[in-house]
């Protein structure tokens, strides 16, 4: 009784297993055995900091040589060694680079009521922002929700850039309406933390770390690595040895050295020998 | 201290009244005459039932906003929506513990899991009365169903305060012949039949549905396109009656229009047509954007409908159509979009 | 007998009884103005004065710069006492020209004097019309020259004169057509002449049945010119809608008024060409309706360009307790926060509303009320869904180009979603993508 069920599913189940192995070998795509390899590889975020759409994307794109071996950022020298290997290549790794969020007005009061979507983008379409300062940092979080590491927290109310979490990936940059956020070396240590155009006065009008564009910076740099445009002081990271003089003399604070907070996390890469940022970093002494 | 700063948002600067608490408060609000129908025809334990129906409701859309950490929307009346129509469509004699288990399924699963208010696929309340009538079908359809004897008085759980029989819409599948005999379109229209507690009374539902309609909560379109259908197919739709199988090529099938006629109108005021196509299909979340859409949503649920009580297994089909219909309300939407002002443009 | 656009509209409450029965009154200007040299769709004009330079009323401060572009006039005669760059009502860094205005109203030299007008050709009125800075004044400010000139494969039949004044609460244009109704149609005659048009249809809405009569009467022996009543339905007064509900013409998407042969200017533009052309007078001054339950001498007022909005609260004097002001109607209108904000050209009314609710966003309930109200036949909730999870290849489908920001989406969605807001953000992404490309 039990067996012509048995015989027919079982049939059945045979026919349909075969015609599944029939039809994937009929509709084979060839695909490079290494994209597999690359795949496992690659850290998985589909961040989309080396340009391509995810993963995947990245993936394909260096197997048909259009990628660097080194284009994860994000996986940093582990991943861009395994890459290499695979591809069989030589690869150049890239330091990694950190965010730094140019702004330190975590105060800086808000000129009306803001009724609309509470994101960075809408609020700085409408009527400039509702934050008193024109150009600084809304507090909306459009960073926080864009980065796919949470590297990046609110922190009463103000964003903080978790730097051993930040992979250097860029979504932060892209997604802040008002252009505060730069990639930058770790070994950069100094950074302008202020983007106001505004001159002195109505800048302490609103904040009291703002750049009031004094100079004094420009006069302590030994290296010509700083200077004022448009009411801002603007480091030239390529001269910048971040030997922290400039910190040193701001008036309101608005220049910041991050060296001692990153030594102390342990995320400090050591210098190269021989180097300008070697023989500094062994005489200047950490800053805030 | 008040804030003094000036309020600077978007335009446009002023917003017309109805929010969504209004409109669910509104559709409570026109489900009263209905409810007093329930407590008229089947009693107070019947009144409990909806009342433990909007409580478990509510009480589940609270825990389920605290745990999913979302503002609390209690207070915007959709869960009691939820819970009165829930309620709507159980029989009036069910244990007291099934419009609990209804209610947390409904809001729990159908609503909040998907996302909340906005976010769910299906009806809550269809889908927690197909999810009772999975797991408790001997008390969601039976053969025989109790009505009260004398009206307003009366216990449905008292074997002695009730006559039970069966619903109209089980006659109109079994015995569409003897209908005639055993029930009036004026009992249907009353409701003085038996049946779930909200599906009877085709007077007392269609006050409530004209209010929202002359609110404009409801588009009249698609309720009106359902009936029709339902009407219009369960004439012309072939039938079994007694062995022989009655159709419109039949010559005497035209020969008895007033016959014809009846049976349209006894199956749009049987069962819970009336209650599924103005309150259950037209619920906004579940139902198509446009206009258009709708409609197709309408004729789609009467085709089902009438299939189903026609030649299913249950005499009632409105839940299953409607349910059924919900998830391809994405499909209708995609093919009704609205004409763009000036035509296809080049970007 | 009353036409109007077929599709979507919304009927909010009118509010026009505030200030619709109250005669124009002149305010007199204040004693600093603030003059933007951008306050018109185009390039900002190009400063033409210095700080301690004298100004005669009508004087040219600031020249077109280019044909898209308008020149800016001294609402005042005095001195200019600086320059400033300030951020104007939609946020952009403007500069302002700052005028001490010595109390005399001395006009320019050879501003302010009538001439004869009916032999002048249409390029004489063309450069007449550009020479005073005249724009829209419906509140699009687009430089009137560049719309009476279309480029020679746009044949324009019809010239239509908007007179709905479709916004809750503003009257500005009503008054116009009631007081001025003689000035009003010999500039809608200029208008004509200068368009080369036979046909001119002026369209009016039927809550202004007093315009309606008066300009009827003005143009019943001209048989070019039909004024017509429109249901009162808003965006009655949208360019696209207003030639759709009168001459039952479509705008292709994408398109201008000039494909179908139209061109569409508003009333408080005809009125300004007649001070242009007639009266020689460029552009000084406007009339604007100040209403709303905050403000407590409500009315229309003719009011000088640059005029601080400080200056008219206090002239008209404020309740305690304002919360929001809005240069506009209610529906398009923008609301500010620095008071030290001057009208400018585009100002058709200011708004002191005491009460201003915030609403707590919700999901959407996909009612399809937005899809409904919206006369351009978008999906409102669709294009809010794409810019939330950031879907930009949506956007090609769902075109939020085509979106005139009416805000009747807006007004409807009882989940109270700033519907307008994320079209606007879906707009800047596609001109993003575009200038990538």
């Amino acid at each position: 009784m039990l067996v012509p069920p048995i015989m027919i599913l079982g049939g059945l189940g045979l026919l349909f297993g075969g015609g599944l192995y029939f039809f994937s070998r009929l509709f084979h795509v060839e695909q490079d055995p290494r994209l597999e390899e690359i795949l496992s590889a690659l850290p998985g975020a589909n961040c989309g900091a080396c340009g391509f759409p995810g993963c995947s994307g990245l993936a394909s794109a260096l197997l048909e040589g259009k990628a660097e071996a080194s284009a994860c950022l994000v996986g940093g020298e582990e991943v861009a060694l395994r890459i290499a290997k695979i591809l069989g290549v030589e690869v150049k790794v890239r330091e990694k680079q950190v965010a730094v969020l140019r702004c330190r007005g975590s105060v800086v009061e808000r000129r009306f009521d803001y009724t609309g979507i509470k994101t960075c983008m809408a609020a700085h379409a409408l009527a400039g922002g509702d934050l008193a300062c024109p150009w600084g940092c809304l507090r909306y979080g459009d960073c926080v929700l864009a980065c796919p590491f949470g590297a990046i927290k609110m922190i009463g109310g103000f964003p903080w850039v978790d730097e051993a979490k930040c992979t250097g990936c860029g979504n932060c940059v892209k997604a802040c309406p008002r252009g505060l956020f730069i990639l930058e070396l770790l070994q950069k240590t100094v950074h302008v933390l202020c983007r106001s155009r505004e001159k002195a006065k109505d800048v302490l009008k609103v904040c009291k770390v703002g750049c009031i564009a004094c100079g004094k910076c420009v006069e302590a740099c030994k290296f010509n690595a700083i200077h004022v445009n448009n009411y801002i002081a603007e480091i030239d990271y390529e001269k910048c040895t971040s030997c922290g003089a400039c910190a040193k003399v701001c008036p309101t604070h608005a220049i910041l050295n991050f060296r001692g907070e990153r030594k102390e996390r342990g995320i400090l890469p050591s210098p190269k020998r021989n180097t300008k940022e070697s023989v500094l970093s062994q005489t200047s002494e950490g800053m805030e | 201290m008040g804030d003094t700063r000036l309020k600077v948002g978007p335009s446009p600067h002023i917003r017309s009244g109805d929010d969504i608490s209004k409109i669910m408060w509104s559709v409570v609000i026109s489900l009263l005459p209905a409810f007093g129908g329930v407590l008229y025809y089947f009693g107070w334990y019947a009144g409990l039932i909806v009342l433990v129906s909007v409580l478990s409701a509510v009480a589940t859309e609270y825990v389920c906003e605290r745990i999913r950490g979302v503002p609390i929307t209690v207070s915007d009346g959709s869960a009691v929506v939820t819970g009165v129509l829930l309620a709507f469509v159980l029989p009036p004699n069910v244990p007291i513990y099934i419009p609990i288990l209804g209610g947390i399924f409904a809001i729990a699963v159908a609503k909040h899991a998907f996302g909340g208010l906005g976010c769910n696929i299906w009806n809550p309340a269809l889908a927690a009365r197909a999810f009772l009538l999975a797991s408790y079908p001997g008390y969601i359809v039976m053969s025989k169903w109790p009505i009260l004897n004398k009206f307003l008085f009366g216990n449905i759980n008292s074997s002695v305060d009730i006559t039970t029989s069966a619903t109209p819409l089980y006659i109109l599948k079994n015995a569409p012949t003897e209908f005639q005999k055993i029930y009036s379109i004026k009992d249907l229209i009353l409701g003085s039949v038996p049946g779930s507690l909200g599906e009877t009374s085709a007077l007392l539902l269609t006050i409530g549905a004209a209010y929202l309609i002359i609110k404009k909560y409801v588009n009249w379109r698609l309720p009106i396109a359902y009936i029709l259908t339902v009407a219009l197919l369960a004439v012309f739709l072939p039938y079994k009656s007694g062995g022989s199988l009655i159709g419109f090529w039949q010559p005497s099938f035209f020969s008895n229009p007033s016959g014809l006629l009846f049976r349209a109108v006894s199956h749009v005021f049987s069962g819970g047509l009336i209650l599924g196509a103005f309150f259950m299909a037209t619920d906004m979340v579940t139902s198509p954007l446009t206009s258009k859409g709708q409609v197709v949503f309408g004729i789609g649920c009467g085709i089902l409908t009438a299939i189903i009580r026609l030649y299913g297994g249950y005499p009632e089909g409105v839940c299953y159509s409607i349910l059924i219909m919900n998830t391809f309300v994405w499909v209708i939407d995609r093919y009704t979009r609205p004409r763009l002002f000036g035509g296809k443009s080049s970007n | 007998m009353k036409r109007t656009f077929r599709k979507g509209g919304i009927h909010p409450p009118e509010h026009k009884e505030l200030t619709e029965w109250k005669a124009i009154e002149v305010l007199p200007p204040p004693p600093l103005l603030y003059i933007p040299l951008s306050q018109h769709t185009g390039a900002p004009a190009s400063l033409k004065v210095s700080p301690g330079d004298s100004v005669a009323m009508g004087a040219l401060i600031g020249e077109a710069s280019g044909y898209v572009s308008a020149n800016v006039h001294a609402s005042v005669s005095g001195k200019v006492k600086e320059i400033v760059k300030r951020q104007n009502h939609l946020g952009a860094f403007t500069d302002y020209v700052v005028i001490e205005n010595d109390g005399r109203d001395l006009w320019a030299e050879g501003r302010n004097s009538s001439r004869a007008y009916e032999h002048l050709t249409p390029d004489e009125i063309r450069n007449i019309i550009f020479e005073a800075g005249i724009v829209g004044m419906g509140g699009a400010a687009f430089p009137t020259h560049v719309k009476l000139n279309p480029p020679k494969e746009k044949k324009i039949d019809a010239l239509i004169i908007n007179g709905s004044e479709c916004e809750p609460y503003l009257t500005c244009d009503h008054r116009l057509m009631i007081e001025k109704a003689s000035n009003v149609a010999t500039g809608i005659l200029l208008l004509k002449k200068a368009l080369g048009v036979d046909k001119v249809i002026i369209g009016i809405e039927e809550n202004k049945f007093d315009a309606y009569s008066k300009m009827r009467a003005i143009f019943l022996s001209d048989p070019s010119v039909s004024v017509v009543l429109l249901k009162v339905k808003y965006p009655e007064g949208a360019e696209k809608q207003l030639i759709s509900a009168l001459l039952n013409r479509e705008v292709p998407s994408g398109g201008l008024p000039m494909d179908v042969g139209v061109v569409v200017q508003n009333v408080g533009t005809a009125y300004a060409t007649y001070e242009a052309v007639v009266m020689g007078r460029p552009l000084v001054e406007r009339v604007v309706t100040v209403s709303g339950d905050g403000v407590k001498k409500k009315g229309n007022y003719l009011i000088r360009i640059g005029t601080p909005i400080q200056y008219i609260l206090e002239a008209c004097g404020v309740e305690d307790g304002i919360k929001k002001i809005i240069m506009g109607g209610p529906m398009m209108g923008v609301a500010i926060s620095d008071k030290m904000l001057p009208v400018v050209k585009g100002t058709s009314g200011i708004l002191v509303m005491k009460g201003a609710a915030s609403y707590e966003e919700r999901e959407c309930v996909r009612c399809g009320r937005c899809i409904d109200a919206c006369p351009m036949g978008l999906e409102p909730t669709a294009i809010a869904r794409a810019v939330k999870n950031c879907e930009r290849e949506a956007y090609i489908d769902l075109h939020p180009m085509d979106c005139m920001e009416c805000g009747s989406c807006a007004y409807v969605c009882p989940a109270r979603i700033e519907l307008v807001q994320y079209i606007k953000q879906a707009k800047l992404e596609v001109i993003k993508a575009r200038q990538k490309n």
